[in-house]
């Protein structure tokens, strides 16, 4: 009775590990741009439910195999992240923080209506079945063993643009002090437009491991965008680390306390955790900003 | 090498500069003196790009700099070390230096400016690794300026370096404007500490109030009873 309690907590935690890689590169995507633009892409969510309904089409209507319609839609993403830079977030740069919420909020609800009137209301799904794994009589999903090894791979490959290019300094260096980058000549505007394809390619990878788990419906958004920024606030907004570690911290919360309550209370209790947490660290876990 | 014609400049409805004409000749290290908020950090933010005068004309070697992007500027040759040296605080040494090196031409020689700036400073290399943010306030400004350098400037331009610095440090700050000097960098250099810099620049102007007062070789200033009252509290 106790080795059974033992193995599904193991289960549990392992379940939450997985779940926290890709909780994590949601939030990197979204730190990214925060810590860089100084913006917080309201409607980040919905740039990963239109790279789902990417995948859905270039898989299943025009039959591309599954990387090459993962590839396209990580790309076609982050041209999209391009694209809210140009036409939202830019015009509205100089202008109070209130206005670059209010806008890309209303980009919110015009993607999701949009997707209701271009794909109506029906849930689809790629219709690929991935094999649960029997691991040492553990249940493990598949498609989050994917999704977490993905995750980490486009994590590591993030690290690695950042700490050895010299772009990727730039992309460190302006989150720590804007004004003075033109002095090392660098044009800010084109980082910022780098910074918004690689915020948009991390929502594109994100719509390809999340498209294996869940149904594509123009609202699939609300699923995870709410728990992207909760994480993002743990963690401090803007800091990657932070970020990274709330992740996996609330990843575990839900999963474990949804082993002994429902899953549904694993998000209560999570959220729970959540408001406690920010009276205790109002700025974040790993706080940076002042 | 570098000329100012009648530069109008401020910050919104607030006007720092008032008909600023100034001249930097090659090979000559010029100081800007003058009282704190004379409009010293604005003149030099105009220089480098980071503002934009109202009116007026910036010549850098037969470049016309207004007409140049702020980014590009130090690409012509001008390294402006800002007040407060403003380094990347969570950045190693190494990388604040990498990025002193962005522009494509001093990429290419990273390495060979990285050594020359290391011989420069060799407290920066024992520490190299470190965050910039946890060096003292002498480290900081060698880094600072060994970030300037790593671009290939023709031209430094340098705002308040010993604010904020023991006078142990000042020194050692004022005897390091002469060795980049000798190195054959032309330099202008805005300075609170007025009869330190007087002795290592060539001419200096007065500027007060956002308006060139006077100027004159450095020697002279030195000896004005107008400077000595004013500035160096006799």
């Amino acid at each position: 009775m106790f080795g059974m309690f033992d193995i599904y907590l193991l289960e549990a935690l392992l379940s939450g590990l997985l779940l926290g890689g890709v909780f994590a590169l949601l939030a990197l995507g979204l730190n990214l741009v925060f810590g860089v633009i100084d913006v917080v892409w309201i409607c980040y969510a919905e740039l990963i439910m239109l790279g789902m309904y990417g995948m859905y089409f270039l898989y299943v209507t025009y039959h591309l195999p599954f990387l090459l319609a993962a590839l396209i839609c990580i790309g076609g993403v982050g041209v999209l992240g391009v694209a809210l830079h140009l036409l939202v977030i830019q015009p509205l740069l100089g202008t109070a923080p209130i206005n670059q919420l209010l806008a890309t909020g209303g980009v919110l609800f015009f993607l999701q209506s949009a997707a209701t009137v271009l794909f109506g209301i029906d849930f689809r799904n790629l219709g690929i079945r991935l094999p649960v794994l029997d691991f040492a009589g553990m249940y493990i999903s598949y498609a989050r063993l994917l999704a977490f090894a993905a995750a980490l791979a486009g994590m590591v490959a993030l690290y690695l643009f950042l700490a050895r290019s010299y772009t990727g300094a730039a992309i460190r260096a302006i989150a720590q002090d804007r004004q003075i980058m033109p002095l090392m000549g660098v044009d800010t505007r084109r980082i910022y437009l780098i910074t918004s394809l690689i915020g948009g390619a991390l929502a594109g990878l994100a719509s390809c491991l999340l498209v294996l788990q869940y149904d594509v419906q123009p609202f699939v958004g609300l699923t995870f965008g709410p728990i992207t920024f909760l994480i993002c606030v743990l963690g401090g907004l803007g800091n990657m680390l932070g970020g990274f570690l709330a992740a996996f911290l609330f990843a575990e919360i839900i999963s474990v306390s949804g082993l002994y309550l429902d899953q549904e209370w694993g998000y209560v209790f999570g959220f729970a955790v959540f408001v406690v947490l920010m009276f205790i660290r109002p700025q974040g876990l790993l706080a940076r900003r002042s | 090498m570098l000329a100012l014609t009648a530069i109008d400049a401020g910050y919104g409805s607030f006007q720092a500069l008032f008909g600023v004409s100034l001249e930097v000749r090659l090979g000559e290290a010029v100081a800007v003196i003058g009282p704190n908020g004379a409009g010293k950090t604005t003149l030099m933010r105009v220089i480098s790009g980071l503002i934009r005068p109202r009116c007026g004309q910036i010549v850098f070697d037969d470049a016309d700099l207004l007409a140049v992007p702020a980014h590009r500027i130090v690409d012509l040759g001008i390294a402006h070390v800002p007040e407060n040296r403003r380094l990347f605080p969570r950045m190693s040494v190494e990388d604040n230096l990498r990025m002193g090196a962005f522009t494509p031409r001093a990429r290419a020689r990273f390495h060979e400016r990285r050594a020359f700036v290391f011989e420069l400073f060799p407290r920066l290399q024992e520490r190299r690794r470190q965050f910039a943010g946890t060096l003292s306030g002498g480290e900081q400004q060698m880094c600072a300026i060994g970030r300037a350098l790593m671009s290939e400037p023709k031209m430094l331009l340098l705002d308040e370096p010993s604010a904020g610095l023991a006078p142990v440090i000042v020194q050692q700050v004022f005897a390091l404007v002469e060795r980049i000097r000798a190195s054959g960098l032309t330099v202008l250099i805005v300075e609170q500490n007025v009869r330190q810099v007087l002795r290592v620049v060539d001419r200096a102007y007065l500027l007060e109030a956002g308006a060139i007062r006077s100027s004159g070789n450095a020697e002279e200033l030195l000896a004005s009873k107008a400077i000595h009252e004013a500035y160096l509290g006799v």
